[in-house]
Parts: C-alpha cells; sequence; structure tokens
C-alpha cells in the first residue's frame, strides 16, 4: 500500500476523533438553540467554568481565596485534602445545576417573549461576567486536569496498524475516550428529546411560549432544565478539552470551532452537530495533510469556516437544519 | 358548584349543571387604556358559552383572563366553587381550563400527534428517572395509555391522515383543528375558544361547528367560545355574553340577546355618546 494513503488514513481517523471533541461542545449550543432559539454565546465559557470548578474542587481549592486574601489579609490557599474525582465531577455536575438556576432567576425570567437578539446578548454579557467569575472564584493561573482518563498513544492500535500497513497510526487513547463518551451522550439526549415528556415539552418551548403556557408547561422550569443540560455538556466538553490542553483561558475558545459546525450540520439537529462535526474535523485535517504543504500551512485556522461558508450558500438551514418554509 | 338548584336540560336533551365558574366585577386595564369595565357573569357546567361584541370589544381579554394570561386589575374568579388567587397561565392550564388562540399557537416544528400529546403533558406523572427506566418502570405504559386517548381524539375530530405531518405544513383550517385536538387532549373542564372559525370557509365552518356541538355532548366540556359569526354563534351557544367597549351590553340565551335594544345598537353602529 503506498505510503500517502497509510498516512490519509491516519490522518482521516485524527480527523474523526477531532470531530467527536467539535461535536460535544457544539452539542451544548445546539440543546439550548432547540429549547428557547438563542444562540447561547456563553457555552465556550461555560465549558471553562465547568473545567475551573472541577479541578477546584478537586484539588480541595478554597474558592475567591484571592479575594478573601485581599479583603482579609489572610493566606488562604487550600482546604489541604484532595476530593476523588468521581465525587468532584458530581460536585461540580451540582454546581452547573446550580448555575442554572441563578441565570434562569437573575437574566432570563425577566426577558420572556422578547426577541432571540436580545437574548443573544444576554448571553454575551453572561459570557464575559462568567469568564471572569471563573478567575475571581479559582484564580486565573493554568491548571492541569487529571480525572484519570487514559492519555498518551494507544498501544494496541499502534501494533495492529504497524502489523497491516507496516506503520503505526498514532492514535490518542483521550480521543478513544471522548469518542465512547460522545456516541453515550449523544444516545441519552437523543432518546431524552425524543421520548421523554420533559423532552417535547422543551421541544414545545422553543416552538411557542404562549402555547407552551396554555397546556401547563412552566417556561421556569424547562429553561432551568436545558441549562442545567448544557452545564452537564459543557461540563464534560470541559473535561476532555481540559485533560487533553490544560484549564486556561483558551479553552473558551474551542466556542469558536463549534460554530462552523452548527452552520454545517444545522443549529437545530443533534445529529447534526455529530456529522458536522466529523466532517469539519475530517475535512481539516485532510486538508491541512493534502494542501497545506501547497500553499505553507496553517489551514486549520480557516479551512472549517470555509467548509462551513460553502455550506451555507447552498444550504442555509444546515445539513439536518429544520426546513424554513415561508407560506406567501 | 355551589348551585345545584337550577339544573336544567336544553331543548336537545344536554343537561346544564351548575355554575362552574363566576368571574365577579373584573376590570382589566392597560396603563391608561381600560380594556374591560366591570363585567360579571357566570359559566354553568356542561353549557356553550359564547361571548360576541364588535372589534376591540375586550372579547379576548376576557378570554385571556380567564386563562391566566393576563391578571384583572380587579374583580374575582371563582372555579368550581373557590375564589382563585394569582397564578400562572401554565397553573390556570393544569386546572383543566385548555384554550386555543386567534391566531394559532401551535408547535410548527412538531408533528400533528407529538402537538397533540403535548396537551397531555399535565396528565403524565412519571419523572425523568422514572422514564429513562421506561419498559421497566410502567414509564411505556403510561405514554401507551395516554396515546391511546391522543388517538381518540385524533379520529374524533377526524385528522387521522395527517397524523405524522408537521404542524407547520398544514393547511389554516386544518391547524386550527389539530389546535381544538390539543386543547382537548387535556380532558379540560372548560375548554376556551377564540374565534375558532375566523378564517374559514364556509365548509370548515361547519364541519368545526359540528365538532363543537358534539365535543360537548359527548364529553361534556364546558366550552366558552368567542366568535364573530352572528348566525353561528346563535345557532349552537345556550348563552351569550354581549361586550361593547369593554362593558357588558347583554346577557342570555341567544333569543333575548337578540332583540336586546342595546346590542343591535352595538352591531348596527348607532352613535356612542
Amino acid at each position: 500500500m503506498p505510503d500517502q494513503l497509510v498516512y490519509a488514513m491516519e490522518v482521516t481517523l485524527n480527523g474523526l476523533m477531532a470531530g467527536v471533541l467539535y461535536s460535544l461542545v457544539a452539542l451544548g449550543f445546539v440543546l439550548i438553540f432547540k429549547a428557547s432559539g438563542v444562540f447561547n454565546y456563553a457555552q465556550g465559557v461555560l465549558a471553562l467554568f465547568a473545567a475551573l470548578t472541577l479541578v477546584g474542587i478537586q484539588n480541595g481549592q478554597v474558592p475567591f481565596a484571592h479575594m478573601i486574601n485581599a479583603m482579609t489579609g489572610g493566606h488562604l490557599t487550600d482546604f489541604g485534602w484532595h476530593v476523588p474525582a468521581l465525587i468532584a465531577i458530581l460536585l461540580t455536575g451540582v454546581v452547573m445545576v446550580l448555575l442554572a438556576i441563578v441565570i434562569e432567576k437573575l437574566v432570563l425570567k425577566h426577558l420572556v417573549n422578547q426577541a432571540p437578539i436580545i437574548l443573544f446578548m444576554a448571553t454575551i454579557g453572561m459570557a464575559y461576567f462568567l469568564e471572569g467569575f471563573g478567575d475571581v472564584m479559582w484564580g486565573a493561573d493554568i491548571k492541569t486536569l487529571d480525572v484519570g482518563l487514559p492519555q498518551g498513544i494507544n498501544e494496541t492500535i499502534e501494533a495492529v496498524t504497524d502489523r497491516w500497513f507496516g506503520y503505526g497510526f498514532f492514535i490518542d487513547n483521550l480521543d478513544i475516550v471522548a469518542t465512547l463518551v460522545a456516541i453515550l451522550l449523544v444516545t441519552a439526549l437523543t432518546l431524552f428529546s425524543q421520548y421523554s415528556k420533559q423532552g417535547r415539552a422543551l421541544r414545545a418551548v422553543a416552538d411557542d411560549h404562549q402555547a407552551a403556557l396554555s397546556v401547563g408547561i412552566s417556561l421556569r422550569f424547562i429553561w432551568v432544565l436545558v441549562w442545567s443540560i448544557a452545564g452537564f455538556v459543557a461540563l464534560v466538553a470541559g473535561i476532555i478539552w481540559g485533560t487533553k490542553s490544560g484549564v486556561q483561558f483558551s479553552l473558551s475558545l474551542i466556542a469558536l470551532k463549534a460554530l462552523p459546525v452548527l452552520m454545517l450540520g444545522g443549529f437545530t439537529s443533534i445529529p447534526g452537530a455529530i456529522v458536522g462535526g466529523l466532517i469539519i474535523g475530517v475535512g481539516e485535517k485532510l486538508f491541512e495533510f493534502s494542501i497545506g504543504p501547497m500553499i505553507g500551512g496553517a489551514t486549520e485556522n480557516w479551512f472549517a469556516y470555509v467548509l462551513a461558508l460553502v455550506f451555507l450558500v447552498f444550504r442555509p438551514q444546515g445539513l439536518f437544519g429544520e426546513k424554513i418554509i415561508e407560506r406567501v | 358548584m355551589n348551585d345545584m338548584s337550577d339544573v336544567y336540560m336544553t331543548a336537545d336533551g344536554r343537561q346544564i349543571g351548575g355554575v362552574l365558574m363566576e368571574l365577579k366585577n373584573i376590570t382589566l386595564k392597560f396603563g391608561g387604556v381600560t380594556a374591560i369595565e366591570d363585567i360579571s357573569f357566570d359559566i354553568r357546567d356542561g353549557e356553550i358559552r359564547a361571548i360576541i361584541g364588535p372589534n376591540g370589544a375586550g372579547k379576548s381579554s376576557m378570554l385571556n383572563v380567564i386563562s391566566g394570561f393576563y391578571i384583572p386589575t380587579e374583580g374575582e374568579v371563582w372555579f368550581k366553587g373557590y375564589k382563585r388567587g394569582p397564578m400562572k397561565p401554565y397553573e390556570i392550564a393544569r386546572l383543566g381550563i385548555a384554550r386555543t388562540f386567534q391566531n394559532i399557537a401551535l408547535f410548527d416544528g412538531m408533528s400533528v400527534l407529538d402537538n397533540i400529546m403535548t396537551g397531555r403533558l399535565t396528565k403524565m406523572k412519571k419523572g425523568l428517572l422514572a422514564q429513562a427506566g421506561w419498559w421497566w418502570t410502567g414509564a411505556a405504559k403510561e405514554e401507551h395509555e395516554n396515546r391511546d386517548k391522543v388517538e381518540r381524539i385524533i379520529d374524533f375530530l377526524e385528522i387521522q391522515n395527517i397524523r405524522k405531518t408537521p404542524v407547520g405544513r398544514l393547511p389554516y383550517g386544518l391547524k386550527k383543528r389539530v389546535e381544538l385536538a390539543r386543547a382537548l387532549a387535556a380532558e379540560p373542564k372548560i375548554l376556551l375558544l377564540d374565534e375558532p372559525m375566523a378564517g374559514m370557509n364556509v365548509e370548515e365552518k361547519e364541519d368545526m361547528c359540528r365538532f363543537i356541538l358534539d365535543l360537548n355532548d359527548e364529553f361534556g366540556t364546558t366550552i366558552v367560545l368567542i366568535e364573530h359569526d352572528m348566525g353561528v354563534v346563535m345557532d349552537i351557544s345556550d348563552r351569550v355574553v354581549v361586550m361593547d367597549y369593554g362593558k357588558k351590553i347583554g346577557d342570555g340565551a341567544p333569543d333575548e340577546v337578540r332583540n336586546n335594544q342595546a346590542v343591535i345598537d352595538a352591531y348596527l353602529g348607532v352613535a356612542h355618546d
């Protein structure tokens, strides 16, 4: 087998894995968009906040230590204990639900029946506030996140491919875990949205607030639920991205990677987020591999957007988005 | 029901019970505008009660007060013999008061079946975890039971053939029917219909009339409806409230109302002083 083809296969595999990671982030956007018609600019920051909180709880950090120290002149840093990963994840989940309740109470409740652009603006405000709040709460230094996920090159795959092709593929264990987690998450969310009564209520609220009220759906409950789920998805994305590249400000920028995925897959479709992520992941890796060297590389930064733009031109609602039917 | 003494039978043999809901001195103001001024009337169990009046008379506002979308500035709403406190629209829906909207509020992205199933949300008691158990916890059984009820309503309203169609694609008349189906799915005590026949052709109107009469007869649902078509109103309703400029100018059986001088004036456009 020619070397180029084997390399391309490895690149494709890695692209698929990267795509899964993009999908994980895109998923959070889709959930909130489906349920409230709002593009939640804060989704990336939500992931950062979740990861920061997780590291903080795991390491027994004192929340707001800097602030308390500055006000009292003390030298608090941590409680001196270490919380097991699983418990820390559960506690972070609780924090994300509390955050959802606070967001609903302080912001969303007052914006019922407002235009989507107003809500979008509100999420921009929330994004920057949360970013600063995360820093104040847990400190702005770069942290490493380790919840015991396997990392490093998967040796089995390397050995097997070496035997087949005479060349061992480098596949990161973490990417494999991410893929499995993404599959689980998507299955659970799809089942929830299609078959549970809360899922049905959630889709109803997305469509029409008045009608939802008239059949006895509490908007506030649904919003807390949606933001909790989005927080949970952000937590999962935060864990995986945080493990991969450390917990720091740039984690919130993964949101930018999700945008082209959404444009491609459609803002309202969970499968769309997955397929869109995979196409973008594979597309940008293969493009970098095949065309990149000819034009000086660094194509990964913009290729996804170009691909998404091309899709937008031909299919504005995205691959799986709801068709916009306007009766004239 | 606080008063069972005057239960009576209608000419077509339906039984009208005591007072189910009573509106006492309802006033509704938006800033300086008075949409409803000191209106009182009652709704009896099992009757078809119409609210009529020229455009801007405050009919829809009245319906919104009953369904809790507006909170009256003054006055009380009594339901099943109890005074209703300040409640959110969704809480009132859960009490058994379902409604349709003047300009159709359906869930366009969902199928007809799913739209109607949302009407049964308040009837489904299984929590999130129980639903995750599906077969094991009986959530599947609950879903199927509710689905059966919905199928019966679908048959009743003759919309079997569009069951799986996304609502957004349906023509106007059918959307109205689906909206009625969704409201019916909640098995309401009182069904509020805001201009159920507006914008329909004669045939569609006749169908809708038949459905309203049938569902009142078959399920005993109390119906409060707003309608512009006087012929329709006089044909199907037991009692009629007439509103004009936010005030009640008439209340009674269709024949009484028809001969009421104030009503004739309002409809023929006699100058208001």
